[in-house]
């Protein structure tokens, strides 16, 4: 039976393994030096993982140790997902870092064994699988935020990421606790079962709220979305870029999984908690982005914004609505690594940049990255050519299925006013003043790949989106029956 | 007699728990702490958890409060100060507790638990099974893999403990054994062949 569960689990130990083992011949060999080589091998074995993952899976649903863990479609279109984006974010770190003396062998292994927490977040089954998933992810996050020790925004990153993330984890696990002195089991089966012998009691609508309470503030929904724009501007940029693919799409996909898992069949008690934060994050995240100079902060408030929109779909609570939510997190990651590719590769004088007046008149300099920054930008926007609409359209659809007509006319509103900060900095590309090169065109082709990589699939995907989405709709088919 | 004993333990657990918010000085804030750790394993004594208490006495005593104890002494901190500031946000702090207390009262008034909820309430600890070894049926078997991950999230915080806090200071000379047995007697030291009244 151990062999069994130990089976289902494979992945997780094998990238366990991998970063103790990587540790071990890091710490026993030349310390910091090996960073590139462990950077490019944590990469490798993230990339083997997610193709395995995806050919192995069998469409059956697996539970293991005693339903701790669940191993499904779902799970594993999350952690294909993770998996590559974290791979990507990590090859993309390489240069950045080891040029600013921040290659540190820890890096690699520390960002491996997030992703085994977040592998371990999107597999929960249990209340306390969940927790300690959520845990592991968090805390490896909170190291990674302060990275940079000898910088004070970094530290003050760390800090406040760390304070409020313990916060929130503390909401939670209060959360849990009433959740299983009402139902009497942590096992979400087993919640799902008490929801549904009779009407939901009011203590565990009350664990519902703070579970979900805890769970938004990991997804930085509003209103517990404030450590975001801090900790994004103050972690290293390769950091930065991290916290805004995998873990976000980690947290978005546990959300998911407590709600239809545990709660499937209160779906009129939680729709309308969501559908609030959903409203309000894609309104903050649009107007507070307005006034920002500095790149990173920027895309925090749009991190904010389209997790907003991402909720849409939960909020629907239908099948369509998780579906919506998974292609618009592969999208959203998609957009988010190439944009971080780019800003990686701003600087002057080695030095990097942040702001966004050094974009001005960008498109002169170098009319290529120019070009696919441009496509981002749109993309993220949300302009119809581009994938980052169809991403929101399918949301709108689900929320419209589900009678949500008054979110889908508010998010249409609240893209509108996004559009116009992404719009700006087009702008500023393309027809700023004339002034001095604030920018050096950055020379690092692997960047550049991975820009007009995401550019590219931006534009040719909106043909069959790679498959991705018919990947969603089976996903989707095993969490909400 | 055990009712007797409850009311002690019981007591004594709010009693500590009420000195330590409210004494001033810190060190004695530890200490009522203690009192409260203490009580609080009598009452699990009474409820049959032995196992529990004990951990509470060792490890919550014997290591927590020391530690506690320590930080208290050796950090430098004016807790009257600390205290003003406190006072600031009193206000705010009662309302939130507060709403915290009605929302208690809300959530237990309307206890309509699940029978199974119930049942667990009712039987903690199995007759037949001692509950270390239940305890340890439970860490080692059926949370088999809640147990490995917090050996993770341990690894993890050590790992950012170390990543942290460890300065590779360039200035201080560390012995390098290979070097020092590798060391050459014909380079070590030099013989001076030193004629009588001419020194070096």
């Amino acid at each position: 039976m151990i062999s069994a569960d130990l089976n289902v689990i494979l992945p997780e130990i094998v990238l366990s393994l991998f970063a103790i083992l990587a540790l071990l011949g890091a710490v026993y060999t030349s310390k910091d030096k090996t960073g590139t080589v462990l950077v490019w091998a944590t990469a490798a074995v993230m990339i083997l993982l997610a193709i395995w993952i995806g050919m192995t899976g069998t469409g059956e649903t697996r539970i293991a140790f005693n339903g701790l863990f669940i191993e499904d479609g779902f799970a594993r279109f999350a952690k294909v997902t993770i998996l590559l984006s974290a791979a990507a974010v990590l090859i993309m770190s390489n240069d950045y870092m080891r040029a600013r003396g921040l290659l540190r062998f820890e890096y690699p292994v520390l960002i491996a064994l997030s992703v085994v927490g977040m592998m371990m977040m999107v597999s929960a089954g249990d209340l306390m699988s969940l927790y300690m998933g959520l845990e592991l992810q968090s805390l490896a996050l909170y190291v990674v935020a302060s990275l940079r020790r000898d910088s004070i925004k970094s530290t003050e990153a760390g800090l406040k990421y760390f304070v409020l993330g313990a916060l929130s984890s503390g909401m939670l696990l209060y959360g849990t606790s009433l959740v299983y002195g009402y139902a009497g089991t942590t096992q979400f089966a087993g919640v799902m079962s008490v929801a549904q012998s009779g009407h939901t009691s009011l203590g565990l609508l009350f664990g519902i709220v703070f579970l979900m309470a805890g769970l938004a503030f990991k997804v930085s929904a509003v209103p517990f979305h404030m450590w975001t724009p801090d900790v994004y501007e103050g972690a290293p940029t390769p950091v930065t870029a991290f916290f805004a693919t995998a873990p976000k799409v980690a947290a978005m996909a546990l959300f998911a999984r407590v709600l239809h898992d545990a709660f499937g069949n209160a779906v009129a008690d939680w729709s309308q908690i969501v559908a609030v934060l959903s409203v309000l994050s894609m309104f903050l995240g649009a107007i507070a982005a307005i006034g920002q100079t500095n790149i990173k902060r920027l895309m925090a408030y749009s991190s904010i914004a389209h997790m907003g929109y991402a909720l849409i779909g939960l909020a629907a609570g239908t099948q369509l609505g998780v579906k919506a939510m998974l292609v618009y997190m592969a999208i959203y990651v998609t957009m988010n690594i190439g944009t971080f590719a780019f800003i990686l590769s701003m600087e002057k004088d080695g030095q990097p940049v942040t702001d966004i007046s050094a974009l001005n008149m960008y498109s002169k300099r170098a009319p290529g990255k120019a070009l696919a920054m441009l496509v981002l930008l749109f993309s993220l926007a949300g302009v119809p050519p581009m994938l980052g609409f169809f991403a929101k359209f399918g949301v709108w659809q689900a929320g419209v299925d589900a009678g949500l007509i008054w979110l889908v006319a508010a998010s249409a509103v609240a893209s509108a006013i996004g559009a116009y900060y992404y719009l700006r900095i087009v702008f500023l590309m393309y027809f700023g003043e004339e002034g001095d090169d604030r920018l050096d065109g950055g020379k690092n082709g692997l960047l550049t790949g991975f820009l007009i990589a995401s550019a590219v699939i931006m534009v040719v995907g909106i043909a069959n989106m790679f498959g991705v989405e018919e990947a969603a709709i089976r996903a989707a088919a095993t969490l909400v029956n | 007699m055990s009712v007797f004993a409850f009311y002690l333990f019981a007591i004594s657990v709010i009693a500590g728990g009420l000195f330590t918010v409210i004494s001033r000085n810190p060190v004695h804030s530890v200490l009522w702490l203690i009192l409260a750790f203490l009580s609080a394993a009598g009452l699990f004594v009474m409820l049959n958890a032995e196992f529990v208490a004990m951990l509470l006495i060792i490890v919550y005593v014997g290591a927590v409060a020391v530690l506690f104890l320590f930080v208290v002494m050796m950090l430098d901190v004016d807790f009257a100060e600390l205290k003003a500031e406190m006072a600031r946000y009193m206000p705010l702090g009662l309302l939130i507790g507060l709403i915290v207390l009605m929302q208690f009262v809300m959530a237990f008034g309307a206890w309509d638990a699940n029978a199974a909820a119930e049942g667990l309430r009712t039987q903690v600890v199995s007759d037949q099974v001692q509950n270390t070894a239940a305890l340890g049926l439970i860490l080692y078997d059926e949370y088999f893999l809640l147990f490995q991950l917090s050996g993770l999230i341990l690894l993890v915080a050590m790992i950012g403990a170390i990543v942290l806090t460890l300065r590779h200071r360039g200035d201080v000379k560390r012995q390098d054994v290979v070097a020092q047995m590798m060391r050459d007697p014909a380079k070590a030291m030099k013989l001076n062949d030193v004629k009588p009244g001419q020194g070096l």
